[in-house]
């Protein structure tokens, strides 16, 4: 194995961001970033079961069946998120009640998949635990930063804490609407995976195919 | 001699390959169940704190429509000055058929014994329970303070559920608030802004000849002031929802029946 644990955490967060560099998990990101806190609990979330479902399922990698290895990884998967999901209603059930279906569709994020397949299945139990914390970590960073964004120049709050007063309770902050509709969330990555590539170009992608010029008659 | 055969049957199938049928089938089958096993441990041993939680959730609701919620109280302990009756909408009565505490209305509404299905649907919910339960908070002389009814109807994206308190007289508005949406956050979701749900409070159902009047509408009503609840900006729909709901339940299909008695003081 040539990385390093460290570089198995840290890459995730921006070299190899599994948003915006391998783009997935780009769906649910919408949903749970109009507030940080749903933001952050939706991290943590994430960080947990992408961890502990790569260290399972890279325990149980020589056992797997190839035919079946999909369904195999999906049922470690999804009791994980089923698990955290009746943990959140039991003991953070505001913000379980905000999270609503989003828990449950943890299971069909592809970064949870992504990792399993792309990692676990080949790696040992401890790296692919540490490469899991990494990429949940590295989606929950994107989802923060979103958040901020939204939640900050939406709401004019951050973590529910008024910073902007807005028109709507007596202050002189109109809030942009349009940040707390999902789809804002598609610019704001675009934007940020666009930073992220001007800041590192290794990761822009060389094209997959040249318009070719086409020859007159 | 190969190895395989001087170990166990675990290591043999440990070391069985993988691909082989039996093992497949057998994999498939260990993982599902000690999946099971874990999720359904789970779902079991934390069901009561969720109940718990779930029913906190409702009478700080009711604690917070009737005003008398603040930050930090002993919910259950403030909640029992709450009476909980059930109510049957069509005579506006009590009825001791079922046990108000445990009665649920929201899934009566899905038995077709306990509930009736709407022709006219203003407020988009299809069926509705013949029975609510609702709640009265007596004063310390033990008259009627307040009644809290349950309300829901369709928003924008959404179902709304919340709660309406009145005065004893069964006329004036004390407040509203909506515990469950799925509306528009900033927009639609406004309907949980503090500062529109004060406007509620003092507006009046019906006018001095008994029509319903209330509406929550951008323009003011012919009908003053007194009836009209300011729409949410920018979020139409949901204003049109809450004012469809709001004339449902209050009206004749709703809770008239049991207002026209506590108007009469008859309750």
């Amino acid at each position: 194995m040539s990385q390093t644990k460290k570089e198995l955490l840290v890459d995730p967060l921006v070299d190899n961001n599994p948003i915006t560099l391998q783009v997935l998990g780009i769906c649910s990101a919408p949903a749970v970033t109009s507030s940080l806190q749903v933001a952050f609990v939706m991290a943590l979330a994430v960080t947990f079961v992408t961890g502990f479902a790569s260290m399972f399922i890279s325990i149980l990698r020589n056992q797997i069946p190839g035919s079946i290895r999909i369904i195999v990884q999906m049922v470690i998967i999804a009791s994980l998120v089923i698990l955290v999901d009746q943990i959140l209603k039991a003991y953070a059930f505001q913000i379980s009640k905000t999270l609503s279906v989003f828990v449950g569709l943890i299971i069909t994020n592809c970064i949870v998949m992504g990792r399993a397949e792309a990692f676990a299945m080949k790696n040992p139990p401890m790296a692919s635990f540490i490469d899991g914390v990494g990429n949940g970590m590295g989606y929950g960073l994107i989802l923060l930063l979103v958040g901020f964004i939204r939640e900050l120049f939406g709401a004019g709050s951050l973590f529910g804490v008024t910073i902007l007063e807005t028109v709507n309770n007596g202050g002189w902050y109109v809030p942009n609407g349009m940040l707390l509709l999902p789809p804002s969330a598609f610019f704001i990555i675009g934007l940020i995976i666009w930073a992220f590539r001007t800041w590192k170009p290794d990761q822009i992608e060389e094209r997959e195919y040249k318009i070719q010029s086409v020859e007159a008659h | 001699m190969s190895d395989t055969q001087n170990k166990g049957l675990i290591a043999r199938f440990l070391a069985a390959s993988p691909d082989s049928v039996g093992k497949t089938i057998i994999v498939a089958v260990a993982v599902c169940l000690v999946a099971s096993m874990i999720v359904s441990a789970a779902a079991v041993s934390l069901r009561p704190v969720q109940e718990a939680n779930k029913l906190k959730d409702k009478q700080v609701n009711i604690l917070q429509v009737a005003g008398v919620y603040e930050p930090g109280i002993n919910v259950g302990e403030a909640f029992a000055a709450f009476e909980p009756q059930v109510l049957e909408l069509e005579s506006g009565a009590f009825t001791d058929q079922f046990d108000a505490a445990t009665f649920d209305d929201l899934a009566a509404a899905s038995d077709p014994e306990l509930s009736v299905a709407l022709a006219d649907d203003p407020a988009g919910i299809g069926r509705k329970a013949k029975y609510r339960v609702i709640y009265l908070l007596r004063d310390d002389a033990g008259g009627l303070d307040k009644v809290i009814l349950p309300i829901h109807g369709y928003g924008l994206w959404s179902t709304l559920y919340g709660f309406i308190a009145l005065e004893a007289n069964g006329n004036d508005i004390y407040g509203l608030q909506f515990y469950q949406h799925g509306e528009t956050p900033g927009l639609g979701a406004e309907v949980d802004n503090p500062r529109w749900k004060t406007l509620w409070q003092g507006k009046r159902l019906h006018d001095d000849a008994g029509n319903l009047q209330i509406t929550v509408a951008r323009s003011q009503p012919a009908a003053g002031a007194d009836h009209h609840i300011d729409g949410l900006a920018g979020a139409t729909l949901t204003t049109v929802g809450v004012d469809n709901l709001v004339k449902f339940w209050m009206g004749d299909q709703g809770y008239a029946p049991f207002l026209a008695k506590l108007q009469a003081g008859e309750i």
